[in-house]
């Protein structure tokens, strides 16, 4: 007696689907990343339980590299011309239009303002951040963050453009640099502005960690 | 994962002696290419997630010198933080002592459980904290200490320049290596 056939099917699936799905999702994401630019100047931050992120635009970042160096760069390349020309108006800068078409291009500034135009004369590429001095801000007679800032105000209310202060310290670096650009930034009347740093989670157990789980937001002061 | 080969050969009879070209699959195992490709998706999701920088905000008082104007503390209430060299914390309640008999010494790992016990002593409104970095002091333990505000819900804290007879104490503590001890 003839059995009846039964018609075996395949249980193989069909990847090809699949594996559209999956790389169509791949080149995705790496056209939307934005990789991090190599940073031109080396900082650690620390970490802090703040989940906010930083600004991105019209950014005024004050750096401080672990050996106390300063740095300060602006992104906004209006606001930095006029930033040029209030160095050149109040602190004898002495930049011709051409030094202040290449300081609006520099991506960071870090030498005494006396040395500003010798500085400019180095093409941006190959210019180290290394191998610059800082911004003098040690003692409060020649603090010159005052006049960096000052200039970064005004430059900032000509142009209309919201000041955002940020401000990245490395792990290493010593209070008193610190100090002495928040001395700077009192002078010119600038209290408000973030600090850089890593985020990192909330300890169990603790206040912040119990309002979280309460489901409150922290209150932001 | 061999393809079944299901077309079933053999139905047309050629003759004898003439043999059926065996035909080859075209179809290739696309499961390989599909874990790869999730693969990739994973680790671009997470670089793009953990590159994001977070800032955390920081308001200065201005300062003042006419004292009316300057906040008031009760002594009961407040707990000064000495920031040392290597992460050292030394602190006191109140006021410190002429012969800094109450400045204890902690480490800035430690000194959470000194906050909070201060915290649940004290009446919300009196408490206050106040963080005084010594020279030695680095960025990284300001930060921290202002963190750990944020972290045991302190709602009045200050950063306050450190004097000379507090600076003094750090170092000799620093010097001694006392702190933690």
């Amino acid at each position: 007696m003839a059995r009846p056939k039964i018609a075996r099917k395949s249980t193989a699936v069909d990847m090809t689907a699949m594996c559209d799905v999956a790389f169509l999702l791949l080149s995705f994401f790496i056209l939307t990343t934005k990789f991090k630019p190599a940073e031109a100047i080396t900082v650690e931050t620390p970490s802090s339980v703040s989940s906010k992120v930083a600004p991105e635009k019209d950014v005024t970042l004050i750096s401080i590299t672990k050996d106390g160096k300063t740095y300060v760069s602006l992104d906004n390349e209006e606001v930095k011309g006029e930033v040029a020309n209030q160095l050149n108006a109040n602190n004898g800068a002495n930049l011709s239009p051409s030094d202040i078409a290449a300081f609006k291009k520099a991506n960071f500034f870090g030498t005494p303002i006396s040395q500003l135009k010798s500085v400019l004369q180095i093409p941006t590429d190959k210019l180290k951040a290394e191998s610059l001095p800082g911004i003098p801000t040690q003692d409060t007679a020649h603090n010159e963050m005052v006049a960096w800032m000052r200039a970064i105000v005004a430059a900032h209310s000509a142009t209309g453009t919201k000041i955002n202060i940020l401000f990245k310290g490395d792990n290493l670096a010593k209070y008193p640099s610190f100090k002495n650009i928040l001395t700077a930034l009192k002078k010119n009347d600038q209290f408000k502005f973030q600090m850089v740093t890593n985020a990192e989670g909330v300890p169990e157990g603790t206040d912040l960690w119990k309002k979280f789980k309460s489901g409150q937001s922290i209150s932001e002061e | 994962m061999a393809e079944m080969d299901t077309s079933g050969g053999g139905h047309h009879k050629k003759g004898p002696g003439v043999k059926k070209a065996k035909k080859a699959s075209t179809r290739v195992d696309l499961t390989p290419m599909v874990d790869l490709g999730f693969l990739l998706i994973t680790f671009f999701i997470f670089t793009t997630t953990m590159s994001q920088p977070t800032a955390m905000k920081l308001n200065l008082p201005k300062d003042t010198d006419k004292p009316e104007e300057q906040n008031k503390l009760k002594e009961s209430g407040a707990l000064t933080l000495l920031l040392g060299k290597n992460n050292d914390v030394y602190y006191y309640e109140g006021q410190l002592d002429p012969s800094a008999s109450n400045l204890k010494s902690s480490t800035m790992k430690k000194i959470r459980g000194e906050i909070i016990k201060k915290k649940r002593s004290t009446p919300p409104e009196d408490l206050m904290i106040v963080i005084k970095p010594g020279e030695e002091s680095t960025y990284k333990d300001v930060v921290d200490a202002l963190d750990e505000m944020t972290i045991n819900d302190i709602k009045r804290y200050a950063l306050v320049d450190i004097s000379d007879v507090e600076a003094q104490l750090v170092k000799v503590s620093d010097a001694s290596g006392a702190a933690g001890k």
